[in-house]
């Protein structure tokens, strides 16, 4: 949520002080008609106590609900009802402190300037909701850019991370054991491994640069590494894509599902001896990008601590920057089946 | 000489069994995908020396000789797990980082070859293996054999330990399980803001407490969940105390 203007110590003395001015100034005007300072004062004091309250009702309800289209239709109308009110207000009170007949003369003076009081009341509300408009757009374009700024600083993070400590050192020296025992035996194959752990290797560092990329590209990636990891692991993995062809122009934070399948496969295969086959679907839908990855496990070894490792928590919280939503991944577990779902709203880049 | 290979993949197990080609004096005589398989094997094979990758399905390589009996001399074979290999160096056994070449190999046989009894790793593993399971990230889990088959039990599904002569009472929802270890061994590797001494011989979940009576002078029982009536001394009612955070 963001800070009310008034909660600036800045910015609450000068509006006070202003207020000040403001209201010396009603009194200094009013006693120049030459009416007496008391009646001034308390009209001052009234019209202006009121004001001050609509101007703070103003801040609070623009802190809660800020228009995105019509915004300046809103302000008008905010303005136009608050300074009705605060007019209305002051009359009714002065009218009911204002007893003594000597005074009704002033009551008349009241009624002749209804409609320039209100002209004045209606630009103090407007200037104030206009700051409030001002201020909050301000404070949430400084949100949204800490937000990016940060989700920036994680994926970067998350892919340095992922180099140096998951990647790296299980999967590359398993793999490259494999193409050592392959060389012997079938040479071919050995060189044809070697070709997609280079291709893979090459297509994350080309990827740490990128923002967004094409699902298409991540899917490449992704099916190079379960190739590789199907090789090592031989008749026990087996995997199962189904894409359509729409989903395939539409943009993914890089790397995005590589911790997820990861996690496919850490949960499948080390957690059931049997051969397992990982389903990964990516479909688009009305407006996002739809995406499960479905791998068996077994439920009465897999402890609960167990699915929120590195991986799922680094996918969501990506997520949560990039879209300050965290409801875009969900996880469920029945029938010894582990489904993980990731919606992607669709991302407003210059390549749609 | 009799030998086994336990490894879940496939290509791992092979190169092991090319360089094992230049050793006629080594006899293959099993291969294993998984731990479950390199228990039975070792039990009915009795191989004299074996190559055990560390991680395995469903349990790893430390778990699964935990669970054999009369462990044989063991060459560890494992792509990267950094603290596995700082428990092997601080243990003097050998192992193998895969890829590893065929030099590299032989010098680890040679080097088993060489030690009088094929068996001498025997002492070095039991104090290998203790360091190891007590290690933050294996104490999640506590792996057990009940007449002849495996049950891995998380620790948050143990109610209480009791002390059994030279077993320890692994008491969960589905009944008791012996193992064949002291109760100061699980006091050091289970956490214990979760698990707490109460008495010479039992050690209690805290998360499955319901009550605490006084019975009997100072001592005191703990109700739990289940039922199950838990003995706590004098002191052990200070720890506990100290851990519920009376």
């Amino acid at each position: 949520m963001a800070r009310s203007p008034l909660s600036v110590s800045r910015f609450r003395n000068s509006f006070f002080g202003w207020w000040i001015i403001w209201a010396s100034l009603h009194t200094l005007l009013i006693t120049s008609y030459g009416y007496p300072l008391n009646l001034a004062v308390i009209d001052s004091l009234i019209t202006n106590s009121l004001l001050l309250g609509a101007c703070w009702i103003i801040s609070n309800i623009l802190r809660y609900y800020l228009p995105y289209s019509d915004r300046y239709w809103y302000v008008l109308f905010l303005s136009l009802i608050f300074s009705l009110t605060v007019n209305a207000l002051s009359k009714f009170l002065l009218n009911m402190i204002l007893t003594d007949p000597s005074e009704s003369n002033y009551l008349i003076f009241l009624s002749n300037a209804y409609w320039i009081r209100l002209g004045i009341a209606f630009l103090l509300t407007g200037c104030m909701s206009v700051i409030c408009v001002l201020w909050y757009t301000q404070e949430e374009e400084a949100e949204n850019r800490q937000r990016k700024n940060d989700a920036e600083k994680l994926s970067r993070d998350a892919e340095l991370y992922k180099l140096r400590q998951q990647l790296q050192p299980h999967f590359l020296f398993n793999s490259l054991n494999s193409i050592s025992a392959l060389i012997g035996s079938q040479p071919a194959q050995a060189r044809n491994m070697i070709h997609m752990l280079s291709d893979f290797l090459r297509a994350i560092l080309k990827k740490e640069e990128e923002q967004w990329v094409k699902m298409e590209e991540e899917l490449q990636s992704l099916e190079l590494y379960l190739e590789i990891e199907k090789v090592r692991f031989g008749h026990r993995l087996s995997t199962s894509i189904h894409k359509d062809v729409k989903s395939l122009e539409m943009m993914i934070p890089p790397m995005l599902l590589q911790p997820v399948v990861e996690n496919a496969i850490k949960f499948g295969l080390y957690d059931t001896t049997d051969a397992i086959t990982i389903y990964i679907s990516v479909s688009a839908e009305n407006n996002s990008l739809k995406i499960t990855v479905q791998n068996p496990f077994d439920p009465e070894t897999a402890s609960p601590r167990h699915g929120t490792g590195f991986g799922l928590n680094s996918v969501k919280r990506r997520l949560y920057l990039l879209f300050a939503r965290t409801d875009l991944v969900e996880t469920s577990a029945k029938d010894k089946v582990f489904i993980t779902t990731i919606n992607i709203p669709r991302h407003e880049s210059d390549h749609n | 000489m009799k030998v086994i290979i336990i490894d879940d993949e496939p290509l791992a197990r092979s190169i092991i069994r090319e360089y094992l080609t230049f050793h006629p004096e080594l006899e293959l005589i099993a291969e294993c995908n998984d731990g479950f398989e390199g228990v039975k094997a070792i039990q009915q094979m009795r191989p004299d020396l074996i190559f055990l990758d560390i991680q395995m399905p469903k349990i790893n390589g430390f778990e699964m000789l935990e669970l054999t009996e009369d462990p044989p001399a063991v060459i560890f074979t494992t792509a990267f797990d950094e603290f596995a290999i700082k428990a092997f160096e601080s243990h003097a056994i050998d192992y193998l980082l895969k890829p590893f070449s065929q030099e590299r190999f032989n010098k680890a046989l040679s080097k088993i070859l060489k030690s009088e009894k094929l068996v001498p790793a025997k002492n070095h593993l039991a104090s290998l293996l203790a360091s190891v399971i007590s290690s933050p990230s294996e104490q999640q889990r506590v792996v057990v054999r009940l007449s002849g088959k495996i049950r891995i039990i998380p620790v948050e599904e143990i109610h209480y330990l009791e002390a059994a002569d030279d077993y320890v009472k692994i008491h969960t929802l589905e009944g008791g399980f012996l193992k064949n270890k002291t109760m100061g061994h699980f006091e050091s590797i289970l956490n214990n803001s979760q698990f707490v001494r109460t008495h010479r011989s039992y050690m209690v979940n805290i998360s499955e407490i319901t009550r605490i009576d006084p019975y009997e002078k100072d001592n005191h029982l703990a109700i739990l969940k289940s039922g199950a009536k838990v003995p706590v001394s004098k002191t052990g009612y200070i720890k506990l105390k100290n851990v519920l955070g009376l």
